[in-house]
């Protein structure tokens, strides 16, 4: 968008406030078609793991032997759902909620860089923009439990107010540790120092350099244990398995969105799969490198073609850590919700401010991995 | 809570709204938390069928649980006095339906016992082989949901793939997967199909290694056995006080199963263990214990076909000569007579007056039983506790109900 704006006033010659609605819009629509593509893809992706996992076949019939477009047949099946509300709701919380739950992991697209160049809006403080604006979706998680007049449809949203209170400490703290090694809280930059040519060139010719500090994952053990807390909180933050208390369907019928239908409840599904292309696309951005492909090797370039490549780089660490979610989902057990909370109190929290600490320390000594060695 | 504004002063525990005539006019609001009356099931996802548990919560506490029963009720005792002893066979079927192959086999007993029938050796061979790998299905669904329960899909799946097998194998022989109808008064309803045996002998093997494959994946994962451990202590005394049989009793460290304390059928010839809760994990008397017996039961079972299978005789009768008529009649008298049910001691007391029904027919069921220890057992547990104990009583409703 800050680039769009000027080229639309100098280009075509367009004022100002128009160039920047348009742009506006056009950001809008353009995260909007990504999350639903996005979801759809995640949907599948989640689909044929599972299935896979279970020794099953998964979708098979909708869109090729692979079933590709299962997930819009079902989307256009909620689509035309009846929009049910039941009568003792409080149908206005009832009828913004999935609005409210959605728009946190929508407006958190904004600030994500898919590509060097590409990206809504590129503000320095972007780590915290997300961090903060992911949290909106609690309250209409809580909304659409208070509102739906059911017992059960409350406990979830207290379970997962609880949650997302929780883990929302680690999982910042540990985004602090990255934070603190590269002094910015703009994505673009964090990862622009992950892929800092080490002999301080920044205009290299050539299309390979190298790159001294490496993914943020691998910059130092601390930053390696700040990338594992972040992982562990953000699937409580997506209230994905082992953490999915909220909708826990076998205690709590469906959780929060019991009492959901249509395209409402879609809603809610498009935000769980918003959230977790978000923290991956985060975990990715931040820890991972971004759209570099190697750790150390940085690659240099420019242009449609370049971006495209680095739009499918990051694409495609962004599945593997949706992927890595995927996997656990069908694989663990629900943890039980003391458990949680003690997982987040005693364990999480605590080693992340250690994490910190500790970085704040190497840093001050200028050391990365092992004092007095590296 | 919703209601969670009341008056200090209020009386009791009653609640008094904002707004309600009786609240003395002059009384500061406090917030405080209030018991939550909610209702689960009979349409809940891990109640197991229709059971309904009126259950009282303090936050995520239980305090209280009122199980209610009775929404499968299909007047099965009564129907046992109004049709034929042959006619009641199939009916049997439709109460323990993850087992229906030990409730025919209990029924069939029951009534060999009064109207003292001889069963052909042969039969009995093939109606224990029948009757374990029923055991197995049964027990293979029980650890599957359990583990649906504490919301681990997969292994589910892994259990369903291996019930397939068994349900394959037992559709061969009777052509029913659920209700099988195969053992009826005097044998058994068809002798075994050819390559029966081998395909058994095959199962057996494999179903070996895929138990290890089930331990990897849920028995000893970190965040079941947290979940299970010390949760949900049986003692003996309580399960002995409240009758509870089967695996259920086993998890609390008392060894005692049917099939060893009063052998039925041909079980005093074949050489297996009887696996109790010993506390690995935990306490003894656990969820955990009550699963990892289950679990061990299957393999006992496993020794037990293969026994079975390699003392089959070869050729003879498989129904005995005086009831391979419709026109069945048994002796005036009377018996009771329990077998090893997968879920605990399943009996069938019967009176005859020498007609071809029973005077009177009423079935002892395990899981009636064994579901008595829930309102003992849920109150002071967490609601995500409370799930796991019910999954691992391990009941069914169309057993409970009747």
């Amino acid at each position: 968008m800050d680039s769009l704006v000027p080229f639309l006033e100098n280009a075509w010659g367009w004022a100002t406030g128009s160039a920047f609605t348009f742009s506006m819009i056009l950001s809008v629509l353009a995260v909007v078609a990504f999350i639903s593509v996005w979801a759809m893809f995640a949907v599948w992706l989640e689909r044929k793991a599972s299935a896979d996992f279970q020794v099953r076949l998964g979708p098979n019939r909708v869109g090729g032997r692979f079933g590709l477009l299962q997930t819009l047949a079902d989307g256009l099946k909620l689509a035309f759902k009846e929009d049910l509300i039941p009568r003792d709701a409080d149908k206005f919380l009832f009828a913004i909620a999935p609005a409210i739950a959605f728009c946190g992991a929508f407006a958190a697209f904004a600030v994500l860089p898919f590509t060097p160049a590409v990206n809504a809006v590129d503000i320095n403080l972007g780590v915290f923009f997300v961090v903060a604006v992911t949290a909106i979706g609690v309250i209409g998680v809580l909304m659409a439990g208070w509102s739906s007049n059911n017992k059960w449809s409350l406990y979830g949203a207290m379970r997962e107010a609880a949650q997302l209170i929780s883990y929302e400490i680690p999982s910042a703290l540990a985004l602090m540790v990255p934070v603190l090694v590269t002094g910015s809280l703009n994505l673009k930059e964090i990862v622009g120092f992950q892929c800092l040519p080490s002999d301080g060139v920044l205009d290299h010719e050539g299309l390979i350099y190298f790159s001294n500090h490496g993914w943020l994952a691998f910059y130092s053990p601390w930053t390696f244990v700040a990338f594992i807390v972040y992982y562990i909180a953000s699937l409580a933050e997506c209230k994905r398995a082992p953490f999915d208390l909220p909708e826990a369907e076998s205690e709590l019928v469906s959780g929060f969105h019991t009492e959901y239908s249509g395209m409402r409840f879609s809603f809610f599904f498009l935000e769980e799969y918003g959230m977790m292309f978000i923290v991956s696309a985060v975990a990715a951005l931040v820890f991972l490198g971004g759209w570099q492909p190697l750790p150390w090797v940085s690659l240099n370039m420019g242009g449609p073609i370049g971006n495209l490549f680095f739009l499918g780089v990051f694409l495609a660490k962004s599945v593997f850590l949706l992927w890595v979610q995927i996997w656990l989902r069908w694989t663990l057990p629900r943890m039980r919700v003391d458990q949680v909370m003690v997982m987040g109190y005693k364990y999480l929290i605590p080693i992340s401010l250690v994490a910190l600490l500790m970085m704040a320390v190497y840093e001050y000594w200028g050391v990365r991995y092992l004092p007095g060695l590296f | 809570m919703a209601d969670s504004v009341s008056a200090t002063t209020a009386p009791s525990k009653t609640l008094l709204f904002p707004g309600d005539p009786l609240r003395p006019p002059d009384t500061y609001v406090d917030v405080r938390t209030q018991e939550l009356q909610i209702n689960m099931g009979p349409q809940h996802p891990s109640t197991h069928g229709v059971l309904r548990l009126a259950i009282w919560v303090d936050g995520e506490i239980v305090t209280r649980a009122d199980p209610d029963i009775g929404y499968l009720h299909r007047c099965a005792e009564k129907i046992g006095e109004s049709v034929s002893c042959i006619q009641y066979v199939p009916y049997t079927d439709r109460y323990d339906y993850l087992a229906a192959m030990n409730n025919n086999l209990g029924y069939c007993l029951a009534v060999e016992k009064v109207a003292e029938v001889e069963v052909p050796e042969r039969a009995q061979y093939i109606r224990t082989i029948a009757v374990e790998l029923n055991r197995i299905a049964s027990h293979l669904v029980a650890i599957g949901t359990y583990g649906l329960d504490l919301g681990a899909f997969t292994p589910f799946f892994y259990a369903f793939r291996e019930r397939e097998e068994i349900l394959r194998l037992l559709e061969w022989i009777c052509g029913a997967r659920l209700t099988y109808n195969f053992i009826r008064i005097g044998g058994v309803m068809r002798d075994t199909p050819a390559g029966w045996i081998e395909d058994i002998r095959k199962f057996l093997d494999l179903f070996e290694t895929r138990l290890d494959e089930f331990n990897d994946l849920l028995t000893h994962n970190h965040i079941f056995v947290g979940r299970t451990a010390n949760v949900g202590v049986l003692s003996i005394e309580d399960a002995v006080r409240y009758g509870l049989t089967g695996p259920n009793l086993r998890g609390s460290g008392l060894r005692y199963d049917l099939r060893r304390e009063q052998p039925y059928l041909l079980y005093d010839r074949f050489t297996f263990d009887i696996p109790v809760g010993t506390g690995i994990k935990g306490t003894v008397g656990d969820c955990w214990d009550r699963y990892w017996v289950r679990l061990l039961e299957m393999r006992e079972s496993v020794r037990i076909v293969r026994q079975a299978i390699d003392q089959l005789p070869t050729g003879g009768e498989i129904m005995a000569k005086n009831v391979r008529h419709l026109a069945f009649k048994s002796k005036a008298g009377e018996g009771y007579l329990g077998i090893e049910n997968p879920r605990g001691e399943l009996g069938y007391y019967l009176i005859s007056d020498g007609g071809a029904n029973s005077y009177r027919s009423r079935i002892r069921a395990p899981s009636f039983c064994n579901l008595s220890i829930l309102e003992s057992m849920l109150p002071g547990t967490m609601l995500a506790d409370a799930v796991a104990i019910i999954g691992s009583i391990d009941i069914v409703l169309g057993e409970v109900d009747r």
